[in-house]
């Protein structure tokens, strides 16, 4: 931080002297750190625009209008429809339970939740084939052959309900990656806004969802619009999970990545990159939004200091 | 009534408890616990001499090797050059500043299969970056140095970000101190700054390290798999995954869990570490 402060003791010059590096240094850092950044980020963002639209806007259309590329696009967003809601509802839920109130072995639960997190995506599409899969526990009592449960096997079949190599694995892979994302964010926020306004909510009389709607909501609107934000970005944008429950069945079970991957597999890179940009356009609208809340919530954060 | 008295004398005010913590564990039972317990079960199918032949493979050894080696150089590179980006953003002025602030986060938001076809694109003999390295001899794509460079570019969020709070809140009475009392620029930061920020550092580097190691998306593009040179040991797993021998998937997983496992518990232990020193400069 520019120590504002400080400047009001002593004189500019002074002040910068003791607590600046000498120009030349300032801009050699900066250099370094300019030329980091551009190599490892700005490049690539560069790149896949420029791929994309390598052979034209014709065919960037063209690739886009392909009719595998629109199931892949349906699917992504059926997924993050079912995913998002769903972790949005866990992190309100979780970061009540946590910030508003005291029980034993809630840092076992704070690491419970981050657990997804730490687990590599290829073994968090590995579990659900584990449970779910024909070698695996759902599998073992729903076989053809000896089936456990009959009836559930049968109406299973009946109804051609598959979950592995399908798209409620994909969706169910989707969920697991970003389980933690909303509560994340909600958690600290909450944490450090106490109790005290939601109790005198309630001890002047409003009901508890009253309370949760006009005192706590209000106040974690930003935090929680941040959440989904960056839980919508990462379930549009899984891949190693989704790639082991999937089966990549090129217009039913290919989600955007596993589509891009089975153009760049198939040596089709303009193509890959056109279908990437989507993915990339994506991340740069994250960036923005995510920036324009922080924004939101440092102009709430001085409205509620100057009051 | 009489039941009411007869409780102790703490009284939650606010309502939800019982429903939002039930919900809580439902939840995270149902879709992360169960699940997770499902590789633990698999597992427990294969004898001892199976599981230990499992994951002492030879490709298995030759991929922790990797895995481990790459994602701790990746790691490292970027607690230098994130010490760097996050000084610059914190204490200069320069312009588009605010921009980069923003793009620093690219690596969370860009989907991983996106980074990776790039990155390979990029770093490829006619790519960009790789026909540039090509005449100097280096390769990129298909080798160990190319995994390196996607677990670099997906780390580096992960220093910035727990460096940059705590280079904010750092009280600048500290620095004039120490000036005042005669030590020069370097001796200032090596000796009163970086001290302070070294549970920061050290926090990003397991977050950047544990985010590595199971990375897969954005490496498997460049690295060109070949089996005991570029094999990382997620793709060792999605290999047995492709021939259905889900035991010796499932061995295999289990070591990176609990890898993982004990990674987690020591970053929580740092964040404590790094919560401790920043609320005490706030106070």
């Amino acid at each position: 931080m520019t120590p504002v402060a400080t400047t009001f003791h002593m004189p500019h010059a002074v002040h910068r002297h003791t607590t600046s590096e000498p120009p030349a240094v300032r801009g050699a850092l900066i250099a370094v750190a300019l030329v980091f950044l551009s190599l490892f980020l700005f490049l690539p963002l560069l790149f896949v625009f420029v791929q994309a639209f390598a052979k034209g806007i014709g065919y960037y259309l063209e690739t886009l209008h392909d009719p595998n590329a629109w199931s892949a696009i349906k699917l992504t967003f059926l997924a993050a429809v079912i995913a998002v809601p769903l972790n949005c509802i866990f992190g309100v839920c979780a970061a009540w339970a946590i910030a508003k109130f005291d029980f034993r072995g809630k840092n076992i639960l704070l690491t419970l939740i981050d657990l997804p997190f730490s687990v590599s995506p290829v073994i968090a599409g590995l579990i659900y084939v584990l449970v779910f899969g024909a070698q695996g526990w759902l599998g073992l009592y729903l076989n053809a052959d000896n089936p456990q449960f009959p009836w559930l096997a049968n109406w299973l079949n009946d109804h051609n309900i598959k979950i592995i190599f399908a798209v409620p694995g994909i969706v169910l892979a989707t969920i697991f990656v970003t389980v933690p994302f909303v509560a994340r964010e909600l958690i600290p926020l909450m944490q450090a806004q106490g109790r005290n306004e939601e109790e005198a909510a309630r001890v002047l009389g409003a009901s508890g969802w009253q309370t949760f709607w006009r005192v706590t909501l209000p106040n974690i609107k930003w935090g929680l619009l941040y959440g989904v934000i960056l839980c919508n970005a990462r379930a549009m944008g899984e891949f190693g999970a989704v790639s082991v429950v999937s089966g990549k069945i090129r217009g039913q079970t290919n989600t955007i990545p596993l589509h891009i991957e089975a153009l760049y597999d198939d040596y089709n890179f303009t193509g890959a990159f056109a279908v990437a940009s989507l993915l990339a356009f994506l991340a740069l609208i994250t960036l923005g939004l995510k920036t324009w809340v922080e924004h939101q919530n440092a102009v709430q954060n001085e409205i509620e200091i100057s009051q | 009534m009489a039941k009411r008295l007869s409780r102790p004398k703490k009284i939650r005010v606010l309502p939800g408890f019982k429903l939002t913590l039930g919900f809580t564990l439902f939840y995270l039972g149902l879709i992360v616990l169960i699940p997770l317990a499902a590789v633990f079960w698999k597992t427990s199918t294969l004898t001892w001499p199976q599981f230990w032949q499992t994951i002492t493979m030879p490709t298995a050894m030759a991929s922790y090797r990797l895995t481990f080696g790459a994602s701790f150089c990746a790691a490292l590179v970027n607690v230098v050059f994130g010490l760097i980006v996050a000084w610059v953003l914190v204490r200069y002025e320069f312009f588009g500043k605010k921009i980069v602030d923003a793009l620093v986060d690219l690596p969370f938001a860009l989907p991983t299969a996106v980074a990776g076809i790039t990155l390979a694109a990029l770093y490829s003999e006619h790519g960009w970056v790789g026909q540039l390295l090509s005449p100097l001899g280096i390769k990129v794509a298909n080798t160990q140095l190319g995994i390196f460079i996607a677990l670099t570019f997906i780390g580096l969020p992960f220093i910035v970000r727990t460096v940059q709070p705590i280079l904010e809140d750092l009280d600048p009475e500290l620095e004039e101190a120490a000036s005042s009392l005669g030590a020069n620029r370097w001796q200032v930061f090596s000796r009163v700054i970086l001290p302070m920020l070294t549970p920061a550092l050290l926090t990003g580097f397991a977050l950047a390290f544990a985010r590595a190691l199971g990375e897969y998306g954005s490496v498997i593009f460049i690295a060109g798999n070949i089996p005991m040179k570029t094999q990382i040991t997620p793709v060792i797993i999605m290999g047995e995954l492709d021939m259905f021998d889900y035991g010796k998937a499932t061995a295999i997983a289990v070591v990176m869990l609990v890898v993982s496992f004990v990674l987690l518990l020591s970053i929580n232990v740092l964040q404590w570490w790094t919560n401790r020193y920043n609320t005490h400069n706030l106070a």
